[in-house]
């Protein structure tokens, strides 16, 4: 009796924390390295952090809208989210026909992937935090001068239609996390910091950052076109723009 | 036997119970409000639907972007941000708090030695060229980016030593990711270099009373007149 008593609880506990939708993380070990573009001293330093395994997907952040209407489509503030806002979605918690429940989440703003993370206790990994994990291939962690590293990826961005592939559907990496290259673009907390609009605090040539042919004379790794289309991307974002192709995961402090 | 039952009950309860805790005020969206879209009788509005005494047309509802006046905020408005904020003066506020007068808003750090004084001149420059009298109608805002150092006791300080220590001038310090979202909603752009640095974008933004951008100032240094006209006639 005992026993099935135990079981039953550890049933339970494992149910819970399925159903609060914490979904599954592993640790990434920090380290430093060099961005496509560097801060002052180039090489950035990042401390170890959780990173999700798989990009958020369509079940759960449809159950993130159920639990916080003001996250729906119907409800959303114009402020958050722009009108393509979950928009091959039926209505405000029915998921569209031709969309797969396992696939990531897409056609949110950083308003909501923000508050989504938030909400599970978690945030959006920075730029850097983002980079670092994506530099690993199977079984490397950077592996960023490795040729069929990068065809890998400018494969996948001639692909189409690949946001309505299932999470886990692209390989592992040295981090044993899925799917950073291959499915969707994925917000991150400081998406727009690098090309900085406007005239800056230094007045070195941030402006040519804004054009792509100038820009990419800055960076630091020429071969690395794959990444620049990133940066270039994020660059081009607002925080309420929604896009078919880009979702979003969480990441966490490690515990010191 | 029972105990299953009411361990299976208890954590079916808490597992219903897991939604972000921050859902204070549902607008209530029936607060309609008419008005003849001729304006027949000027601004007069009613809260039903009907046709105008005058020229018998049908009443138009007015977009909820218009009403400032109530409790209501419009989905444009900074106001939606329920994030907390420290003012200088040691209080925590919510950006709704400051409803009710045209905000001048600009990001900046008090440990910034190259643009943000400039910026801050700005600002002051702008402050000059409003008729002291109507300084109480309106609200210059700075918030800090850098929410690490700049404390409210900072923020305090440097209020003192640039002379923005009236009713008129607030300072906010936010947590990291209430900056950023606020950043975001004002298209500002920063970036840490090293941490008593950032680069960062310089834009002077005007909000009306009901928190919706009005107008946005560019660059240092540069021609306000615009930016003034915005603001007096917001103050209007």
């Amino acid at each position: 009796m005992k026993t099935v008593l135990r079981l039953t609880i550890c049933f339970l506990i494992i149910c819970f924390t399925e159903v609060n939708c914490q979904s599954k993380m592993v640790s990434i070990k920090g380290g430093s390295y060099t961005p496509l573009y560097g801060r002052d001293s180039l090489q950035v330093t990042i401390e170890d952090f959780q990173m999700d395994v798989y990009p958020i997907t369509n079940l759960e952040y449809l159950e993130f809208v159920i639990k916080n209407p003001k996250w729906q489509r119907s409800q959303v503030k114009k402020i958050f989210a722009d009108g393509s806002y979950l928009r091959e979605w039926k209505s405000d918690i029915v998921i569209g026909d031709s969309i797969s429940l396992n696939a990531p989440i897409t056609n949110v703003s950083w308003f909501a992937a923000n508050a989504y993370c938030d909400c599970m206790g978690k945030r959006l990994p920075t730029i850097d935090e983002w980079e670092y994990a994506a530099m690993a291939n199977e079984t490397m962690p950077d592996a960023r001068t490795l040729e069929t590293y990068n065809e890998y990826i400018l494969s996948w961005y001639e692909k189409p239609k690949t946001f309505n592939n299932e999470i886990g559907s692209t390989f592992k990496n040295y981090w044993n996390v899925y799917d950073l290259h291959g499915l969707v673009w994925e917000w991150t907390s400081d998406f727009n910091s690098v090309l900085v609009s406007g005239e800056s605090r230094k007045d070195v040539d941030n402006d040519s950052n804004l054009f792509c042919g100038s820009g990419a004379i800055g960076a630091t790794d020429l071969m690395n076109y794959a990444a620049f289309m990133r940066y270039a991307i994020r660059g081009s974002l607002k925080a309420k723009f929604t896009m078919k192709n880009l979702g979003f995961r969480c990441v966490k402090n490690s515990i010191k | 036997m029972k105990n299953i039952k009411t361990i299976f009950s208890v954590l079916l309860l808490v597992m219903s119970l897991t939604a972000c805790k921050d859902d204070k005020s549902n607008n209530e969206d029936d607060l309609a409000v008419y008005q003849c879209p001729m304006k027949c009788e000027g601004e007069k509005t009613y809260t039903t639907l009907g046709s105008c005494p005058v020229c018998k047309m049908d009443l138009k509802r007015i977009e909820d972007s218009k009403i400032v006046s109530s409790s209501e905020i419009s989905d444009e408005s900074i106001f939606n941000l329920t994030t907390k904020w420290n003012t200088e003066e040691g209080k925590t506020i919510q950006l709704q708090d400051l409803k009710g007068k045209p905000l001048v808003m600009v990001m900046i750090y008090t440990t910034c030695k190259a643009a943000c004084p400039r910026l801050v001149a700005d600002m002051r420059n702008i402050e000059a060229k409003i008729p002291k009298d109507r300084l109480k109608d309106l609200q210059f805002v700075l918030v800090s980016i850098d929410p690490e150092t700049d404390t409210p006791e900072r923020l305090k300080a440097f209020a003192i030593e640039n002379l923005m220590d009236d009713e008129q001038w607030v300072f906010l310090q936010g947590t990291e990711t209430g900056v950023r979202e606020f950043a975001n909603v004002l298209a500002v752009k920063y970036k840490q270099i090293t941490p008593l640095d950032f680069s960062h974008s310089n834009i002077i933004s005007v909000f009306d009373s009901g928190g919706e951008l009005i107008h946005q100032q560019e660059g240092l240094g540069v021609d306000n007149k615009e930016t003034i006209s915005t603001i007096l006639e917001l103050i209007k």
